[in-house]
């Protein structure tokens, strides 16, 4: 009973932050102030301040990343009316998201032993750009650290939503399918929930592009991550 | 908010839809051992089954607009969940952020900009 009370709470408590956060960024339009980022912040420091574990939190909190499935699934409908333009363009975003799932693996992990980061931490590094789920995945079947995978995803996908939009602008992206393209593969579903703010053919080609990056890393990784170790005989 | 039955009805069944598709995307995921989580199958096998007329598009468009319109939301929990491993973030941090941030910046310029000069000339 007092579970259930807590795991009400925990929820409640999510979607009132979540509500309060996005009238906050409807008032100032501010990027900074991207609601994912203002309502994870708060709860962080509640938590903290009220010295509830994330364990705890997270008895309810479940019970809400659970409709990320279902969610996900949702994302067939605008996949659906954009079909045609996607079609189109299939055999271009094919090309863009290997070869961003290369410059992905490739990019970080030579940042990481640049910085002299343990084999470890450049195996956790390597399926950054993925989804969740499959990121924990690719790390494990690499040696990487899968929990910190997961962790190092969502607060890059984070960071992606937020800076993402200008970063495209400054690269003057202006084709709606290039700029969600961009969004899913570089932020997954994080980013996808700040493409379908665009529009559905944003929306689209983002849950598109977390299904192709996620096909295309699961099988580069192993690869290309055996390659650069022996060509930079790392231990 | 007003909880209008026929919404409500519509609601329910766009859920039960979006929910049979991930079960059968994660089947199917599970099934044939698929790199790629059953939520993205069951995403494509939608698209195919509203361009195939097997699933009428207000059947699932109640739900489905709802979910998409709060997807943030649905990361939030996740989002918090990063502090639970503020330890292991902590030992390496500047390698792992550094890293993380070039990552990101890379794939999104490569990918926005090669797709769209591709576009472009396609």
């Amino acid at each position: 009973m007092a579970d259930t009370l807590a795991a009400a709470l925990a929820i409640a408590v999510t979607v009132a932050t979540y509500v309060a956060a996005r009238r906050l960024y409807a008032r100032h339009r501010h990027p900074l102030l991207n609601p994912l980022l203002v309502a994870i912040t708060a709860l962080i420091a509640l938590l903290y301040a009220a010295g509830i574990d994330y364990a705890e939190y997270d008895r309810g909190g479940r019970l809400i990343s659970f409709w990320l499935g279902p969610a996900v699934v949702a994302l067939g409908v605008p996949l659906h009316a954009q079909l045609h333009e996607i079609v189109r363009r299939g055999r271009a975003m094919l090309v863009s998201i290997l070869a961003g799932s290369v410059v992905g693996i490739v990019s970080g992990t030579a940042m990481a032993l640049l910085l002299g980061a343990s084999r470890q931490v450049v195996l956790t590094v390597a399926p950054r750009s993925v989804t969740t789920p499959i990121a924990m995945g690719i790390a494990r079947e690499l040696g990487g650290i899968p929990p910190l995978a997961a962790a190092l995803v969502i607060s890059t996908g984070v960071l992606g939503a937020v800076a993402g939009p200008a970063v495209l602008r400054l690269a003057q992206v202006r084709s709606r399918t290039a700029w969600g393209l961009a969004m899913g593969a570089a932020a997954h579903g994080i980013g996808t929930a700040r493409a379908v703010e665009e529009g559905e053919a944003e929306g689209a080609t983002s849950g598109l592009a977390i299904g192709l990056m996620g096909l295309v890393t699961a099988l580069l990784a192993p690869p290309v991550m055996a390659l650069l170790l022996r060509v930079l005989s790392v231990r | 908010m007003t909880f209008d039955r026929t919404k409500v009805l519509a609601l329910a069944r766009g859920t039960l839809v979006l929910l049979a598709f991930l079960f059968a995307g994660n089947a199917v995921s599970a099934l044939l051992r698929l790199p790629i989580p059953g939520s993205v199958v069951g995403m494509v096998m939608l698209a195919a089954s509203l361009h195939f007329r097997v699933v009428r598009p207000e059947w699932v468009r109640p739900a489905a607009d709802v979910l998409i319109a709060h997807m943030s939301l649905l990361f939030i929990p996740a989002g918090v969940g990063v502090m639970a491993y503020a330890g292991l973030l902590r030992r390496e941090w500047l390698p792992l952020v550094a890293a993380g941030v070039v990552g990101m910046l890379a794939v999104l310029l490569v990918v926005g900009v090669l797709q769209q000069r591709m576009e472009r000339r396609g």
